[in-house]
């Protein structure tokens, strides 16, 4: 076998053969299973889009870096569903271009996140994470209190919906008033967010301050809908939990 | 560079290994074999490989999966774990799911198993807001004070974990300061006015007859009670003590009147089960006991 490989390694067109057909079965194994990705991942009835508001705020937490710390994957094992509850399916992140599961976790992880802690917490914790936990070593972000800029918002919903996640023509065209309207429970377009994206989008003024749209709206916004889009997970686990 | 033309296996007199056959101005290169250990590690790791996709679930066919001679499933074991977790747990556990109070405290030795627990659940999900030791801190009540909004009961503070204040589930507690500044309910000489008579009745020099106290009985006694006392079961916080939420200083309480407050304590139904909800009742309640003596 050894000699095989002595002779090959001399002939370079039959090396540069051999190369690609041992990197394509790397591929194919890779690549394969996603051509029938749209079968073996099925998606949720109940599965919402992101509003643009959260969107935006996942926009934040990818440019703050904040997957390098905190996963969103509670993975399939005794003691994380014990602290975070029902372990992560892949149809929760369906919709997310690009996932962040992550694979390393100095905080903890932040899946089932929404809905856990305050607005106010939040907030609070992050202009100074030392505030409230005193302990932490987290960084601290005040500048999220910069006003939000919601001018993008339509094309980023255009260009998931390219990618197959279903937003509709109304949704694109209206995201900068619905990334408003989210954070201003009292305002006309409230009940148009609460129309497009279901009953269970949360709407509120975020950062306690509905006169302004800022940073913290979007990424508060979206903490709070982690693990909130699909009751799936609670569902199939405590299936098995009842067997 | 020069190549030997036709390579014939050439043996180093020194190692005694074949060289590549190349002689770069004279120098050659030794062609040493791979080693021993490595051919055997790849042979064994691609062994193990085929073994492992015999018996475990390796190939994906489209819609389904080849499964496994082992029949192994890794959502299934983890629920398994969790099951076995849960039977441990159970002896100590089980007793809080019925919520008779009274029984549970009143039973030592469980009380002395599970308040450890009580302790580690405390820290998981409570202490992100009320603080490792439940001292709260700006906008989160200070549980171990003996001060408390709806009651301090373990019956009283177990409804409230399950539903929370101001909360997303359906029967939620609610309780809310209106923002008297922003929404225009009072001008402001009148939220100075008042908030100077609620700093007079936390320090017990209430002056019954000053405007202030005039604007308080009009505008704040209905959900703080006659004098600030508190006390009617709908989360208006006593203001004739010294304990605070958002502070007691004169700004605090001047940006309380002004912007209202609607602190948000979460729902924990959905997340935690009723035996824990139960145990971490009693939990805080004792926590409230433990100091509510040296303070009121």
């Amino acid at each position: 076998m050894l000699r095989l490989h002595y002779n090959l390694e001399k002939l370079s067109m039959g090396l540069v053969a051999a190369i690609i057909v041992a990197a394509s079965i790397g591929g194919i194994v890779e690549i394969a299973p996603l051509f029938t990705i749209d079968k073996t991942v099925t998606i949720p009835d109940d599965m919402r889009q992101h509003t643009p508001l959260e969107l935006a705020g996942r926009e934040i937490f990818l440019r703050e870096g904040c997957y390098a710390c905190h996963s969103q994957m509670v993975r399939h094992l005794a003691d994380e569903i014990d602290r975070y509850g029902p372990y992560s399916l892949a149809e929760e992140s369906a919709y997310d271009h690009p996932m962040l599961w992550g694979s390393k976790r100095t905080g903890p992880d932040i899946a089932r996140l929404g809905g856990k802690y305050s607005d106010d917490w939040h907030v609070a914790h992050l202009i100074d994470p030392r505030a409230v936990v005193p302990a932490s070593i987290m960084p601290a972000y005040p500048w999220l209190t910069a006003p939000l800029d919601i001018e993008t918002l339509s094309t980023q919903l255009a260009t998931l919906a390219r990618l197959g996640v279903p937003y509709t023509e109304a949704m694109i065209a209206g995201a900068a008033h619905d990334a408003l309207a989210q954070s201003r429970p009292d305002s006309d377009g409230a009940a148009d967010v609460a129309a497009r994206y279901g009953e269970g989008v949360a709407i509120r003024a975020f950062d306690g301050d509905p006169a302004r749209l800022t940073e913290m709206d979007a990424l508060v916004a979206y903490l709070q809908s982690l693990g909130t889009l699909t009751a799936a997970a609670r569902e199939t686990v405590g299936q098995e939990m009842a067997k | 560079m020069s190549r030997s033309s036709e390579h014939e296996a050439e043996i180093d007199p020194v190692t005694g290994y074949e060289t590549t056959g190349h002689d770069w101005n004279g120098i050659r290169e030794l062609n040493t074999p791979f080693p021993r250990i490595v051919i055997w590690a790849l042979a064994l790791a691609f062994s193990y490989s085929v073994i492992a996709w015999v018996l475990l679930p390796a190939w994906p066919l489209g819609r389904d999966y080849t499964r496994g001679l082992l029949g192994l499933d890794q959502g299934e074991m983890a629920v398994e774990g969790y099951k076995r977790l849960a039977a441990v747990r159970a002896d100590w556990l089980e007793p809080f799911a019925d919520g008779d109070f009274a029984a549970l405290s009143g039973d030592g030795s469980l009380m002395a198993r599970a308040m450890p627990a009580a302790a580690r659940l405390f820290a998981d999900n409570c202490a992100a807001c009320h603080g490792a030791a439940g001292k709260g801190g700006p906008g989160f009540p200070d549980l171990s004070d003996g001060a408390w909004l709806w009651g301090g009961t373990p019956e009283i503070i177990a409804e409230t974990l399950r539903f929370g204040i101001n909360s997303t589930h359906p029967d939620t507690r609610i309780s809310q300061m209106p923002a008297f500044g922003r929404d225009g309910m009072l001008p402001p000489e009148d939220i100075t006015a008042v908030a100077d008579h609620v700093l007079a009745l936390s320090a017990g020099k209430a002056d019954a007859d000053s405007p202030g106290a005039t604007i308080f009985a009009d505008n704040c006694a209905a959900c703080h009670g006659e004098g600030g006392t508190g006390g009617l079961g709908i989360g208006a916080p006593v203001l004739a003590d010294d304990r605070w939420i958002y502070g007691g200083s004169r700004d605090a309480i001047l940006t309380t009147l002004k912007r209202g407050r609607q602190g948000v304590m979460p729902a924990w139904e959905d997340r935690l089960s009723a035996a824990e909800i139960n145990l971490l009742a009693l939990y805080v309640a004792r926590l409230g006991e433990r100091d509510a003596g040296a303070g009121q």
